[in-house]
């Protein structure tokens, strides 16, 4: 397996507090059991439908099948850190994989809830681009094999909550501010009241890691692709990122000597310790990127500090040095990349 | 549907199959709330799916021909066993379908085929009446000819039918 390469942040709308944003459609093909109730062979035959519709549409680069069966734990692992692959489908066993853009700007998912899942994902907030790439890509898979529809509840999901149109949209967003001004909890209410799920670093089960909030559509039925899009883009999630926006500035102008104070105790720490755990990592690192983001911190790029989420996890870890690492070596191999990727 | 106790729209319904008895109760939120019952669109989907008939004997359950699931399994895992449990388990899934989804009772978005809805000519509709003032208000009167003419094009197309109306 390749390293895979993250797409370009470059110019991307709203990277201060967006990191990514995603659309991702559900299907199954016609007359299959869905992957829970697959045999092996079932599952194996939805593999030898599915790649060649898939793979070839997948993106204008070039696409890797990785074979999620005869992959070992480490590559699972660094995919799911990756966000490519879910817990459940870097967990599950039998016949199953994902087609992935060598940039990392889409991921099929074959057999995991559903017999396909298929990501478009860009950095910033881009979600109408992530949905134009992700849509063609359902219709190309169309022309080649037939996705399991319903008359009335629309394209069939194992789990009820993505029948319909089978579309989630969703965003990560970084919102160290809300969380330090104690005004996270208003828009979690506000989320809830529109329909909206907000979940932590990993999605569905995870818990917020440096501040990061995943947020997407709950319902997918009763309303077209279209309308959900409208739905995402126009009430909640801008409002959010302008609300982060303000309690940033509300931070500068109550105390900014303070806020300096503690981006750059932070900075000094991860320049200097020796063993470093994920967690304190993850805390100290969204605070520099506050700080990036505000400007207090010249001598560190942002994508630089988007990268180091990804690179600080262990899986990252044990790739980079070839080799498993118990967690005191991890710790220390951690604290290491920090020091180098973060030297003044 | 109507709340069973008073011209209200129903939001708990509920279906108890007991010794081979089939009972509904459909009610509103005040009726339900009189009658203890939670609303259901404020659970998770595997407490809804347990609301679902609790049998007392298993094999007067059917199972689906699809795939051999039986109601009582996809209560268990939370998942349909395959595409046709939605018709053979047709009203408990429909039940929990809307529950799961704030009440949506029918899909409405893009259909096998490239099939549009109304919703998405609508939606694209929308866009064009806003490409069209911008190209006016910059002056950009050949643009704006030619947003008209498309926006013509789409007001003759007839939404397309898709699939039944079962």
């Amino acid at each position: 397996m390749s390293e895979h390469k993250r797409a370009d942040q470059g110019d991307a709308p709203d990277l201060d507090v967006v990191l990514t944003s995603r659309a991702r459609i559900a299907r199954n093909l016609t007359g299959v059991p869905f992957v829970h109730r697959a045999t092996a062979d079932q599952r194996r035959d939805v593999i030898a439908r599915l790649r060649p519709a898939l793979e070839p549409a997948a993106c204008s680069e070039e696409t890797e099948w990785i074979d999620l069966e005869s992959a070992n734990a480490l590559q699972r692992r660094v995919l799911y850190e990756q966000h490519l692959i879910s817990r459940q489908h870097a967990d599950l066993q039998g016949p199953r994989g994902v087609a992935v853009a060598r940039d990392e700007s889409m991921s099929i998912m074959v057999n995991e809830e559903d017999h396909a899942r298929m990501h478009a994902i860009s950095p910033g907030l881009q979600p109408h681009a992530c949905f134009s790439r992700v849509r063609a890509l359902d219709e190309a898979a169309e022309q080649v094999v037939e996705w399991a529809f319903h008359d009335r509840w629309g394209y069939q999901t194992a789990c009820p909550t993505n029948a319909g149109t089978g579309v989630r949209f969703s965003a990560m967003l970084h919102l160290p501010a809300l969380r330090l001004t104690r005004e996270l909890e208003k828009v979690r209410h506000a989320a809830k009241d529109l329909q909206l799920a907000v979940r932590g670093y990993y999605g569905e089960g995870s818990e917020s890691s440096g501040h990061f909030y995943q947020v997407s559509n709950q319902i997918t039925l009763g309303c077209s692709e279209e309308e959900l899009l409208d739905r995402f883009m126009s009430t909640i999630v801008p409002g959010i990122v302008d609300y982060e926006r303000s309690a940033r500035q509300a931070l500068l102008r109550r105390d900014r000597l303070a806020l300096e104070d503690r981006v750059h105790r932070d900075l000094a720490i991860l320049r200097s310790a020796r063993v470093m755990k994920v967690d304190e990592a993850m805390r100290r690192l969204s605070t520099i990127r506050l700080g990036v983001c505000l400007e207090l911190v010249p001598d560190v790029p942002l994508e630089r500090i988007n990268d180091l989420f990804q690179q600080i996890q262990s899986g990252h870890l044990q790739q980079q040095a070839g080799q498993s690492l118990s967690p005191p070596e991890a710790q220390a191999a951690r604290a290491a990349m920090l020091r180098e990727r973060l030297a003044g | 549907m109507k709340c069973d106790r008073c011209d209200r729209p129903a939001i708990v319904h509920q279906v108890i199959i007991s010794n081979g008895k089939h009972t509904e109760i459909h009610l509103c939120e005040v009726h339900a709330a009189e009658a203890g019952v939670p609303n259901p669109g404020k659970q998770p989907v595997n407490k809804l799916l347990a609301k679902i008939a609790t049998p007392t004997t298993p094999s007067a359950i059917p199972s689906c021909p699809g795939c051999g699931a039986t109601l009582s399994e996809i209560r268990k895992a939370s998942l349909l066993g395959c595409p046709q449990c939605y018709d053979t388990f047709e009203e408990a899934i429909g039940i929990m379908i809307e529950s799961a989804q704030a009440g949506s009772t029918r899909h409405v978005g893009r259909a096998p085929g490239g099939a549009e809805s109304v919703h998405a000519m609508r939606h694209e509709s929308r866009r064009l009446v806003e490409e069209l003032d911008r190209a006016v208000r910059a002056e950009q009167y050949e643009r704006a000819a030619e947003i008209k003419a498309r926006l013509s094009r789409l007001s003759e197309e007839q939404p397309p039918h898709h699939g039944g109306t079962s």
